[in-house]
């Protein structure tokens, strides 16, 4: 763990889960495995706000419990990782490559349990049918707007909408009204089956999107049962005999139960009726087993992960050559989504046959083409994709690693060209490309006047981005009889570029929360303000008093607001794209990781 | 012809810096082949390189690969060869700076805007949507209030709109260590959060006052009495603390008294309040 890891870990607990949870999360991230004692005795948090903390962190998958290390009687210690946590800044994307993929229901599947941590299927089925209820309910009101139906009443929808994804707060405004305007029995087919949501949700886990947790033993007391699988640490491993397994190394981690679930989304009605509908349902579904207690679900992340690599690999293709060679690399990866483990280097071999019938039916391309595109493939200097052998046509690989490699490189050279200008680019990238040059070598062939080659080359070096090989004649390293020679290592300046990138991350999510923090007076007038607006179109009032509610913004203020508004949400795209960043880093350095 | 790198020549003064035999390595370059060892950029023993005086780029990265060596030469000129990095006698050092870098210092090459598209605005709705969420389920941890320095006749009123929707969450204590299993008392209002899992057995049940509950609830209280002689062998000092946090709203004063049937009634100390402020003295107790 890094500083600056740390240091972003806790903004974003912070940001999510409240100062308390911070607090006791970077304590334990510096520490190490601790117990429950000495968290309490280091932090100063009072004890229940601690075990609150931890009970959050493990829901979340953030922290991990095992026996201690003096033996099964000691107490049990806690062990939090940084990754885990800076998971956090890529669930937008999480979410909405669900949404690509399987649709609202997925989307808002993945959603629910990126909220909650880990779920069991029939809860989880049971919330996102509501949700999806909800919305239809919306979008059936957006229509009979458009169709003007009822003139306050759209006004009225638009600023929930507006508040919903411009001032990131809830505001729950009264379903009473809604339910009056609305004649009742069209309300009643609206509602979503608990059928379609199962259905969803098994396809998630059969594609692997979604795991089940790993089953925990007796609290603390690991060493007694230890798992009937061997287990494979997932996570680092530490002293401990009983490393925590991962959720692969057990059989039915992508079974789905069997369970009775059957049902339809509710409808949220007005409060006092809802609370009454709810309590007397309750009574009803606590006793009704769903056959599938006790097995929680997660988000498999690493799945994820492999998906975002291809993806990247095969824009990058799409990027230089053209987009039939993508679709001949998607194909390609996909054919080879199941047999190939994540670690692996290259996919398995695919003959040029199996590659031709796979391909998309509107792509009707001619053999001998496909054959001429796959040719093109492997001579690109690239190595996307490699040749393996001669039967069955030609028998094709991707070559994973080393497409990352080629990416994070890629991402290397266009750090330096925007920091540093196109002709520091050029002398990295010659630097990348014959690895050792003297001075006066770069100088030829990078075709830069010596002066300014030796300025840029000095500021790289100072950057840490280039460094010095000294090779001596004499054994004394004399200066004058010693060659020096510069060289670019692409690995350690990719995990230096890393660092930055979470401080990156870490100042701009400061930034934002500084905005926040200066403007409060305006963001909190401004929420009383529209809730003042809604109460009152709620109640039907005239539009002078409308306008007079409005007015108590002034201008100057609303402009602010604006300008507020601007900022938050830059810094915010900023954070997600650093986070592209990140990842093509991050897999690059797992890359290189598991294969020494 | 490999020339060996040892400095065992007693007549020279300087050392070999700690290299060990092991770091060397031979390389071929310009058709000799040289022995060395790899060196860090900047040398250990060396001092950080700051920005402050008598900075430049030139002196920095050399001159600090060269601290160790200048050791038996003994003159103060730079003990390099200037051909050897390009400085003609011509030229000039660049200026030597001698106060820290500006904070933000002028940027010559201007950062890209930031891609934007329907794909980008999606993903920022999503983000900050996600984060609102956040906040309102009860995995958002509020710290304890500050005491006000005089009670005022509205924070009995307040206390309760805080406590409002939903605060809380009844993970599956199997997947939980025991020690971290808090005896909340039950609350008012129920929460929208569909608990994963639900044993009768379970410890913190969310219960209701209405009539049809309180059935339910003397059923779970003797269910209860049974469960506390188990585990009392084990936990008997955590539970003196866990009691005494549970102190929570007027409302559970009779059902408190009523389920917990041990001699520390944490209801003698109820004051309404939040919980948890009182078990700070209890820090020598051990918790096992």
């Amino acid at each position: 763990m890094t500083a600056q890891e740390v240091r972003l870990c806790g903004l974003l607990l912070r940001e999510h889960f409240g100062e308390v949870v911070e607090k006791v999360g970077t304590h334990l991230l510096r520490g190490g495995a601790q117990n429950l004692r000495i968290i309490i005795h280091e932090t100063g948090v009072p004890l229940d706000l601690v075990k609150k903390s931890l009970c959050v962190l493990v829901q979340h998958g953030a922290c991990v419990f095992s026996s201690g290390r003096k033996g099964a009687g000691s107490p049990t210690e806690y062990r939090t990782s940084c990754d885990r946590i800076l998971r956090i800044l890529r669930y937008p994307r999480y979410i909405y490559t669900t949404k690509t993929l399987y649709g609202d229901t997925g989307e808002l599947i993945i959603e629910e349990l990126l909220q909650r941590g880990h779920m069991t299927m029939s809860s989880t089925v049971k919330t996102v049918a509501d949700r999806l209820t909800q919305n239809m309910e919306g979008q059936y009101l957006s229509v009979c707007i458009n169709q003007g139906l009822s003139k306050l009443f759209s006004l009225f929808l638009k600023v929930f909408l507006v508040l919903r994804f411009l001032f990131f707060v809830e505001i729950e405004y009264d379903k009473e009204t809604a339910a009056v305007l609305i004649p009742p029995f069209l309300l009643e087919g609206l509602c979503m089956d608990y059928g379609e949501v199962s259905n969803a949700f098994s396809k998630l886990v059969e594609t692997h999107f979604l795991q089940r947790c790993p089953p925990m033993v007796a609290a603390g007391a690991a060493a007694s049962a230890a798992p009937a699988t061997p287990a494979t640490p997932g996570t680092p491993a530490a002293p401990v005999s009983t490393a925590p397994p991962s959720p692969e190394s057990f059989p039915d981690c992508y079974k789905v139960p069997h369970m009775t679930l059957v049902g339809r989304g509710k409808r949220q009605l007005c409060s006092e009726d809802g609370e009454d509908q709810r309590n007397a349902k309750r009574a009803k579904m606590d006793s009704q087993a769903h056959g599938d207690e006790g097995i929680c679900w997660q988000v498999n992340f690493e799945r994820f992960h492999l998906h975002f690599r291809d993806q990247a690999i095969i824009s990058a293709v799409a990027n230089k050559l053209d987009q039939t060679s993508s679709e001949i690399v998607r194909t390609m990866l996909r054919m080879s989504e199941v047999t190939t483990s994540p670690t692996a280097t290259c996919t398995k071999p695919l003959s040029a046959n199996e590659i031709f019938r796979s391909l998309p039916p509107s792509y009707n391309i001619a053999r001998p083409i496909v054959d001429q595109y796959l040719t093109l493939l492997v001579d690109d200097p690239m190595e996307f994709v490699g040749k393996a052998g001669e039967s069955g046509g030609g028998m094709y690989v991707v070559n994973l690693h080393r497409a990352l490699a080629n990416l994070a490189r890629a991402t290397l050279e266009s750090v330096v060209q925007e920091r540093f200008g196109s002709r520091s680019a050029r002398i990295f990238r010659l630097l990348l490309r014959k690895r050792h040059l003297e001075q006066k070598q770069v100088e030829d062939f990078a075709m830069i006047p010596a002066k300014e080659a030796k300025d840029m080359l000095y500021t790289l070096l100072a950057q840490n981005l280039v460094q010095l090989q000294e090779i001596p004649k004499t054994p004394d390293f004399a200066p004058s009889r010693t060659f020096y020679l510069y060289t670019v290592n692409q690995l350690p300046t990719a995990r230096m570029l890393l660092q930055n990138c979470y401080k990156t991350v870490a100042n701009l999510i400061e930034r934002r929360l500084f905005e926040s923090r200066e403007n409060k007076r305006l963001l909190e007038k401004s929420q009383r303000i529209e809730a003042i607006l809604a109460s009152l179109q709620a109640s039907g009032a005239e539009p002078e008093q409308l306008t007079e509610v409005e007015e108590m913004i002034t201008a100057t203020e609303k402009q602010q607001l604006e300008a507020l508004r601007l900022h938050i949400n830059k810094l915010d795209s900023a954070e997600n794209q650093v986070d592209e960043s990140i990842f093509l880093l991050e897999s690059y350095i797992n890359s290189t990781a598991s294969t020494s | 012809m490999s020339r060996s790198v040892t400095l065992r020549n007693p007549k020279r003064r300087s050392c070999n810096f700690g290299v060990s035999r092991a770091d060397t390595q031979t390389t071929r370059f310009k058709g000799k082949r040289y022995q060395h060892k790899r060196v860090m950029l900047t040398d250990p023993d060396s001092p950080p390189s700051s920005c402050w005086s008598t900075w430049s780029p030139l002196t920095e990265p050399v001159l600090g690969v060269m601290a160790g060596r200048g050791g038996g030469r003994g003159r103060r000129m730079m003990s390099f060869s200037v051909e050897a990095v390009c400085i003609n006698r011509g030229e000039s050092l660049p200026p030597s700076i001698q106060q820290p870098t500006p904070l933000f210092p002028v940027m010559e090459q201007k950062p890209l805007p930031l891609t934007g598209g329907e794909e980008a605005e999606y993903l920022l709705a999503l983000k900050q949507e996600f984060r609102g969420a956040m906040k309102t389920l009860p995995f958002f941890i509020q710290p304890t209030a500050a005491k006000k320095d005089v009670e005022r006749y509205s924070d009995k009123y307040h206390s309760g709109e805080q406590t409002d929707g939903v605060t809380d969450w009844s993970p599956e204590w199997k997947r939980f260590p025991k020690e971290l299993r808090v005896k909340k008392p039950c609350r008012n209002g129920l929460s929208a959060v569909t608990r994963s899992d639900k044993p009768p057995l379970g410890q913190n049940n969310n219960n209701n006052k209405t009539d049809k509950e309180e059935v339910l609830l003397k059923l779970e209280t003797l269910q209860k009495k049974e469960e506390p002689s188990s585990e009392e062998e084990e936990e008997e000092e955590k539970k003196k603390k866990q009691e005494e946090e549970e102190a929570d709203g007027e409302e559970e004063y009779d059902e408190e008294e009523f389920e917990e049937e041990t001699d520390y009634i944490m209801s003698y100390f109820d004051n309404g309040e939040e919980f948890g402020g009182d078990s700070d003295g209890d820090m020598d107790e051990a918790v096992y």
